[in-house]
C-alpha cells in the first residue's frame, strides 16, 4: 500500500494505493468523490471520463494513477464556477447545448484546452478537436456554436 | 350564476363527504364573511399520494414557493424548465418561485416516468390543471378571509389582492404555507399514462400567457456545465459495495461452475451466484472492475444459432409469423387491387439497434428491513419500482423510487436491468448495492431496437391515382422485452431468476394520414431469437416504431410519387387532407426553396457527385412533421454528405420555444446517426458490438451541415410531444434525396458508404 498524493482542482489530496495501475477515474470517483469525470467506457473512446492533467484533457479511464503525482488534475467542477466561469462555460449556457449531459466533461474540457492555445480555431479545427467526443444526444453541433461564442467573445 | 352555485355545492358536499368518512377533520363548513383559520379546509401534514388529493399535484411552501410533483422525468430535454413554465402560468406565482420534484415514488405520483414524448402534453397538463384548482381554491379562501367576492380577486407573484386596491391583500403564503390544501379534484383511478384528472378552474387562455411560450433557460443547464449536480452514478451510501455483472459469452449461456480462488487475490472481492445470476462485488470500485475481469466461468453449452446480422432480414422474411395484426383497413384492400392497371412494390430493410447510452446504466440499492430504496436514472423508476417489489416479493408500497438525473436512455435502455440487479445483490448481501454496467454491457446487453422488412405495394388506376395502398411490417415484437419493465421477469435479473418471461406480440402501423380509397396497415411479428436472456430481446428504442415503418412508408410514398411522375411535396399533398398534416409538408417545403419536378433530377448522370433533396412526413399524436433533407452522393465511394435539413415541426401550444427548437435539433442530429451508422452486429452466438467501434455512432465529421428548424405556431391548441417524432423521419428523407440525386433507391438503414456504393453500382 503506497501513499500517493494528487493536486485535484487546486486541492492536495493524499489516497493509498494498493495497484499503481488503478485509472485515475476510479480514485477521484470512488475515492475521492470529484464526480464529474464519469465512466463511459473504460476504452478511452468517448471522452466522458476527461479530466485536464496541466491543462491537456485527459481520459482519465485509461490513465494509471500512480502516473499523476505532482502534476495539476482539472476536473469540470475545477475549471470554472458560476462566479468565475471558463468563457466556454459561459458559452455553453448561452448556447443550452447540452441534453442530459453525462458526456459533458469531454466535451467541455476539450473545447477549453482548445481555445484556450487556439482562441481563433477555424470551424475545421473546431470539429477535428472534438471528432473523438461521444455524445448520444445529439450536442455536436451545438457544441461547436458554442465554441464559436466562446472564441468570438475572446 | 346559477352553475357556479350548484359547483360550490357540490364541491361543499363532496367535501363534507369526504371528511365525514374519513373523520380525519371535523370542519364546519363557514358562511362568506365567517371564514376563520381553523375553518380551512388544510392540513399540518400532507395527505397521502392519492391521484384524487390535490395536494398529491402541488402544494404551497411556507414562504411562498410553490412545489409541483411531477410524476415523469426528464431525460435531457428541459422538461422540469417546461413544467415550471406550465404550473408558473396557472397558479400565477413568479416562476422562479415554483420548485418541480420528479420521478420520487415516495412524494409523486405515478404519472408513467418518461415515456411516448408526453412529458408536456399528459404530465405537464395535469400539473397545468391542478395549479389553476389551487390558484381558485386559494383565492376562494382569500374571498373568505378579506371578505370580497372571489370575482374581486386576483393574483399577481402569490398575493391575491383586489382587482380595484392592492392594499386589500393576502399571500398565497399568509393563507396556506406549511399547510395542505384538502381538496379532491376529479381523477380516473388511473395511474402510468393514463392518469387524468379534471378541476373546476378553468385554464388560462392563450392569450393572458406570460410564462407560457417564454424561452427560458433551462434550469438543470448550470449544474450541469458547472459540475454541481449529482448524478444517480455519484450516490454512495455507507456500507456501500460496489458490483458488476458477470454476462457469457455465447448467448444462453449460464454459470455451471464459478472458481472464487480465481478472485481471491483481489482485495475484498466476493462472486455472488444466485441461479443463473452472477456478479462480483468489492469494498473498492476498481476492485469489482478487476474480480470482473479475474472470475473464471465454466459455462453451459449454449447454441443459440443467431443468423447473424448480415443475413438478419433474410431470417425475418423466412420466419414463421407468431401474430398478423391488420391494425388499420379502409375500403376493401383486395378489391381495390384488383382494379389496378399497374402495381408496385417496395420492400425496407431497418437493422437492430441499440440504445448505447453514454453511460452504461448504473443503479443503487438499499434492501432492508423488509423495506428497498432504489437510486435509478431509469426512465420509468415507479415501473421498475413495482419491477423490483415482485422481484424481492415485497409489498409495492414497500419499495421506493428515487430518481436521479443520469445519462440519457433515449427508451427503455439498461437501466431498469441494472436497478433490478442492484436490488436482487443488495437483498443477498444485506447492504448496499451500487451496479455500473461496463461498456460492452451497456451495447450487447441492453434490450434492442427491433429489426425489421416494411412492405408496401400500391395500386394505380389509369390515370395514375393511387387507389389501394398497403404496408406491413414484418418483425420482432417490439415488446419482446416490456418496455414498462413493471414485471420482474422484464429485466434479465428476472429472467436469470428463472421468472415466466413476459413477452407479448406488438408492433405499429405508420399513422393513416394519406386516404386512398383503399387501405391496408398492418404488422407481423416472428419469434425471439432466444426465449430468455437474450442480449437480442427487443422494445421500446427512442420512436419506438418510427424510424423502421417510416422508412418503408415514407421511402414508398417517394416511389409512388417518382412513379406517377410526380413532385414528391405535390404528390403528398395530393392525399392529406387534414390541414396540419398538409401545412407541416408544404411549410417545410416552402422553407426549403422547394423547386416543384419529379425525381430523379436526371441531370447529373455524368457527375461523380450528385446532389438532391428528398422530403418525409409525418403525424405522430397531435404532432405534425415535414423534413427536408438535401444531400450530396459521392457516386464512387458512396459516401453521403448531409448537406441541410429543414424541419417544419407543428406541436400544437409551444411552452419554450428555444427549447423546443434544441430539442429538435439534437434529436435530428441523434436520429442522423441512427440513418447513417447504427447496426447491431452480432455472429452465430453472440453480440459482436461491444464498444464504440464496433458499434458506431455518429462524431462531428458525420454532422449535417445545417439544421433550420421553424416551428409552427397554434397557441389555441393542446399541446403534443416532441421529444422524439422529427428523429423517425431522418432515414426517408435522406433515402429519397439520394434517389432525388441519382435515381438509386435504397433499401437499407444504415447508409454506410459501403452499401450506398453497392446499391448505386447495382442501378
Amino acid at each position: 500500500m503506497a501513499k500517493l498524493t494528487l493536486t485535484i482542482d487546486g486541492m492536495s489530496r493524499t489516497i493509498d494505493i494498493d495497484d499503481p495501475d488503478m485509472p485515475l477515474l476510479y480514485a477521484l470517483r470512488d475515492e475521492l468523490s470529484f464526480n464529474n469525470p464519469r465512466f463511459g467506457c473504460g476504452l478511452g473512446q468517448c471522452g466522458a471520463c476527461t479530466v485536464q492533467i496541466d491543462g491537456h484533457a485527459v481520459r482519465s479511464c485509461i490513465t494509471p494513477v500512480s502516473a499523476l503525482e505532482g502534476r495539476k488534475i482539472t476536473t469540470l467542477a475545477g475549471l470554472g464556477t458560476p462566479d468565475k466561469p471558463h468563457p466556454i462555460q459561459t458559452a455553453w449556457l448561452e448556447e443550452q447545448v447540452s441534453q442530459c449531459a453525462y458526456c459533458i466533461s469531454g466535451w467541455i474540457l476539450t473545447a477549453a484546452e482548445l481555445i484556450d492555445r487556439n482562441p481563433k480555431p477555424t470551424d475545421a479545427q473546431i470539429k477535428d478537436a472534438l471528432k473523438d467526443l461521444i455524445c448520444r444526444c445529439g450536442t455536436h453541433g451545438a457544441a461547436i456554436r458554442a465554441v464559436k461564442r466562446a472564441t468570438r467573445q475572446a | 350564476m346559477t352553475d357556479m352555485t350548484n359547483i360550490m355545492m357540490d364541491s361543499q358536499l363532496s367535501r363534507r363527504a369526504f371528511l365525514s368518512t374519513t373523520g380525519a377533520l371535523v370542519v364546519s363548513l363557514a358562511a362568506p364573511g365567517e371564514w376563520s383559520e381553523a375553518a380551512a379546509n388544510t392540513l399540518a401534514t400532507r395527505p397521502p399520494l392519492k391521484g384524487d388529493q390535490l395536494s398529491s399535484y402541488i402544494t404551497i411552501e411556507p414562504d411562498g414557493t410553490v412545489v409541483a410533483y411531477y410524476g415523469k422525468i426528464d431525460g435531457g430535454q428541459g422538461l422540469g424548465t417546461a413544467i415550471a413554465q406550465m404550473v408558473a402560468e396557472e397558479i400565477d406565482v413568479a416562476y422562479e418561485r415554483v420548485k418541480v420534484v420528479m420521478g420520487d415514488s415516495g412524494v409523486t405520483l405515478d404519472m408513467g416516468g418518461a415515456s411516448a414524448a408526453i412529458g408536456v402534453s399528459h404530465g405537464g397538463m395535469m400539473l397545468r390543471r391542478t395549479a389553476a384548482e389551487t390558484r381558485r381554491l386559494l383565492i376562494e379562501m382569500a374571498s373568505h378571509k378579506l371578505s370580497l367576492a372571489a370575482d374581486a380577486l386576483t393574483v399577481t407573484d402569490g398575493v391575491v389582492h383586489a382587482k380595484a386596491d392592492r392594499t386589500k391583500r393576502v399571500s398565497y403564503a399568509e393563507l396556506i404555507g406549511g399547510r395542505y390544501l384538502d381538496n379532491k379534484v376529479k381523477w380516473n383511478g388511473r395511474l402510468s399514462n393514463g392518469l387524468q384528472v379534471e378541476v373546476e378552474a378553468p385554464l388560462k387562455q392563450h392569450t393572458e400567457f406570460k410564462v407560457i411560450g417564454k424561452s427560458l433557460p433551462r434550469r438543470d443547464l448550470p449544474g450541469k456545465v458547472f459540475g454541481t449536480l449529482e448524478m444517480v452514478n455519484d450516490v454512495r451510501l455507507p456500507n456501500m459495495l460496489h458490483a458488476r455483472m458477470i454476462r457469457p459469452t455465447v448467448a444462453g449461456a449460464v454459470p455451471v461452475k464459478v472458481d472464487e480462488d480465481s478472485i481471491k487475490h483481489i482485495p475484498g472481492a466476493k462472486a455472488v451466484w444466485i441461479k443463473d445470476l452472477l456478479a462480483v462485488v468489492a469494498e473498492k470500485e476498481w476492485n469489482a472492475v478487476k474480480a470482473a475481469r479475474a472470475l473464471k466461468v465454466t459455462w453451459s453449452e449454449s447454441k443459440p444459432s443467431f443468423p447473424g446480422h448480415d443475413r438478419l432480414h433474410e431470417h425475418i422474411r423466412k420466419a414463421p409469423i407468431v401474430k398478423r395484426e391488420l391494425q388499420r383497413e379502409n375500403g376493401n384492400f383486395e378489391e381495390g387491387i384488383k382494379q389496378a392497371v399497374r402495381v408496385i412494390e417496395g420492400e425496407y430493410e431497418f437493422p437492430t439497434q441499440s440504445h448505447s447510452s453514454t453511460g452504461p446504466a448504473c443503479a443503487v440499492a438499499d434492501v432492508r428491513d423488509g423495506e428497498a430504496t432504489i437510486y435509478t436514472s431509469t426512465q420509468k423508476p415507479y415501473d421498475s419500482a413495482y419491477c423490483v417489489a415482485e422481484l424481492l416479493a415485497l409489498p409495492k408500497e414497500k419499495v421506493r423510487a428515487v430518481w436521479m438525473f443520469g445519462t440519457g436512455s433515449y427508451g427503455r435502455n439498461d437501466q431498469g436491468d441494472a436497478t433490478a440487479d442492484a436490488a436482487v445483490l443488495s437483498k443477498h448481501l444485506g447492504r448496499p448495492v451500487r451496479v455500473q454496467y461496463m461498456r460492452h454491457e451497456g451495447i450487447a446487453w441492453d434490450p434492442k431496437g427491433t429489426a425489421s422488412v416494411n412492405r408496401s405495394r400500391a395500386g394505380l388506376d389509369a390515370t395514375g391515382k393511387v387507389i389501394a395502398y398497403e404496408n406491413i411490417s414484418k418483425a420482432f415484437s417490439r415488446l419482446d422485452s416490456n418496455t414498462r419493465e413493471t414485471r420482474a421477469a422484464d429485466v434479465l435479473a428476472g429472467q436469470l431468476l428463472g421468472l415466466p418471461v413476459n413477452r407479448s406480440e406488438s408492433f405499429e402501423i405508420p399513422v393513416a394520414s394519406y386516404t386512398f380509397d383503399h387501405g391496408r396497415l398492418g404488422w407481423e411479428t416472428i419469434p425471439p431469437l432466444l426465449e430468455r436472456a437474450s442480449p437480442l430481446r427487443s422494445t421500446h428504442l427512442r420512436d419506438p416504431y418510427g424510424p423502421p415503418i417510416l422508412f418503408g412508408s415514407e421511402s414508398f410514398i417517394d416511389e409512388m410519387a417518382a412513379a406517377t411522375n410526380t413532385d414528391p411535396v405535390d404528390f403528398r399533398l395530393r392525399y392529406l387532407t387534414n390541414p396540419r398534416d398538409r401545412d407541416a409538408v408544404r411549410i417545410a417545403a416552402e422553407s426549403y426553396g422547394w423547386q416543384k419536378r419529379p425525381s430523379p433530377r436526371n441531370d447529373q448522370k455524368d457527375s461523380d457527385i450528385a446532389i438532391g433533396r428528398g422530403i418525409a412526413f409525418r403525424r405522430h399524436f397531435t404532432t405534425f412533421i415535414g423534413l427536408v433533407a438535401e444531400v450530396r452522393v459521392h457516386r464512387k465511394t458512396g459516401k453521403i454528405d448531409l448537406l441541410r435539413y429543414v424541419c417544419a415541426h407543428d406541436v400544437g401550444m409551444i411552452v419554450n420555444p428555444e427549447t423546443l427548437k434544441h430539442v429538435i435539433d439534437r434529436q435530428l442530429v441523434y436520429g442522423t446517426s441512427r440513418a447513417m451508422l447504427e447496426e447491431v452486429r452480432f455472429d452465430a452466438n453472440m453480440v459482436t458490438s461491444v464498444d464504440w467501434e464496433s458499434y458506431p455512432v455518429l462524431h462531428t465529421p458525420d454532422l449535417p451541415e445545417k439544421i433550420e428548424i421553424v416551428l409552427i405556431e397554434r397557441p389555441d391548441t393542446a399541446p403534443s410531444g416532441a421529444a422524439e417524432m422529427a428523429l423517425g423521419l431522418v432515414p426517408a428523407a435522406i433515402g429519397n434525396a439520394v434517389f432525388d440525386a441519382t435515381g438509386v433507391r435504397l433499401r437499407r438503414v444504415p447508409f454506410t458508404p459501403e452499401r450506398v456504393k453497392a446499391a448505386l453500382d447495382r442501378a
